[in-house]
């Protein structure tokens, strides 16, 4: 089982990485660009065969540990 | 009086604080991460540096380390606790104090000498701060932008609980003066109870003339002063 979870800064968290990557895809003639957001991708490999389990479980380490609340939102997809 | 410094694989600034707590006349010993006791100690001091190589975010792994148990206890209990730089970092991750500290605004590290305002100067990190005293103390970090919401930063404001404010050598709060973007130029601040502070610059390494400012003195001199008031106030 493979989990995939994407943590991206919250609205209110001013990006400064994303704002550079942007007026670097500008500068290299990118068109239409409204904003970018530079976040963390992580994959997860599990020894498990309850998927629920697996979720709960991951979603707790989401919210607890590889994401900080006050700064991040996260995604988890489970497959 | 004897301070606790942690260490934490990656900690580079214990010895410095160490340094700085000896050169004041009192004791200061290292308490290893994987410690589950702070000993006898009357003050923890969390350091700088890029513990656990700033993996994941800054202090997001140094806070669930074995030590940081007996500090949360030892916080709850009332003790006092300061966290300098990456110390401000694990304090937050920890949720000893309030927001996070975000990469630099300008995505560059600083490391420079900068000015600060102290806002609320009856807490024990301020008490020995002479008033209208503008501190002029190092930073070097490249994640010290400070971030709270607004409910969060509101009620830091009406409770006095921002300590330092990032200002010019005259003391006004200018864009220019922040180094990182923080937000209301916030350096440090301190929790509710007012036993738990921290801030991004070190007065570690401004205990001394000869390192350019020996003006992080006043803080450690404010949490001595005020352990002595303690221990003073108990034995009557």
């Amino acid at each position: 089982m493979k989990a995939k979870i994407i943590i991206t800064p919250k609205k209110a968290v001013v990006d400064p990485q994303g704002i550079t990557v942007l007026k670097a895809l500008e500068h290299m003639g990118h068109r239409g660009i409204k904003a970018v957001h530079v976040g963390k991708y992580l994959e997860i490999e599990l020894d498990a065969t309850d998927k629920e389990a697996a979720r709960k479980s991951l979603d707790e380490a989401a919210h607890k540990f590889l994401s900080n609340p006050v700064i991040e939102d996260y995604r988890l997809e489970i497959e | 009086m004897n301070f606790a410094v942690l260490q934490f694989p990656a900690s580079n600034c214990d010895q410095d604080c160490v340094h700085a707590v000896r050169v004041l006349g009192h004791a200061a010993n290292f308490i290893w991460h994987k410690d589950t006791s702070l000993g006898d100690a009357d003050a923890v001091i969390v350091p700088g540096g890029f513990s656990y190589g700033d993996y994941l975010r800054c202090g997001a792994i140094a806070r669930f380390s074995p030590v940081m148990q007996a500090v949360k206890k030892f916080a709850d209990a009332g003790g006092l606790v300061l966290g300098i730089c990456n110390g401000f970092q694990i304090l937050c991750e920890a949720g000893l104090l309030p927001g996070a500290l975000i990469r630099n605004r300008d995505l560059q590290f600083h490391c420079e000498q900068v000015f600060l305002k102290t806002n609320n100067f009856e807490t024990p990190f301020t008490g020995k701060i002479p008033a209208e005293k503008i501190l002029k103390i190092p930073i070097a970090h490249g994640e010290g932008c400070y971030f709270a919401d607004e409910e969060t930063l509101a009620k830091l404001k009406s409770n006095k609980q921002i300590l330092w404010q990032y200002c010019d050598a005259n003391g006004n709060l200018t864009d220019v003066a922040n180094p990182n973007g923080s937000l209301q130029n916030i350096a440090g601040i301190c929790n509710e109870r007012r036993n738990v502070a921290a801030l991004m610059p070190h007065p570690d390494r401004a205990s001394e003339e000869i390192l350019g400012s020996a003006d992080g003195k006043f803080i450690f001199e404010s949490m001595i002063a005020a352990l002595q008031n303690k221990t003073a106030a108990k034995a009557a």
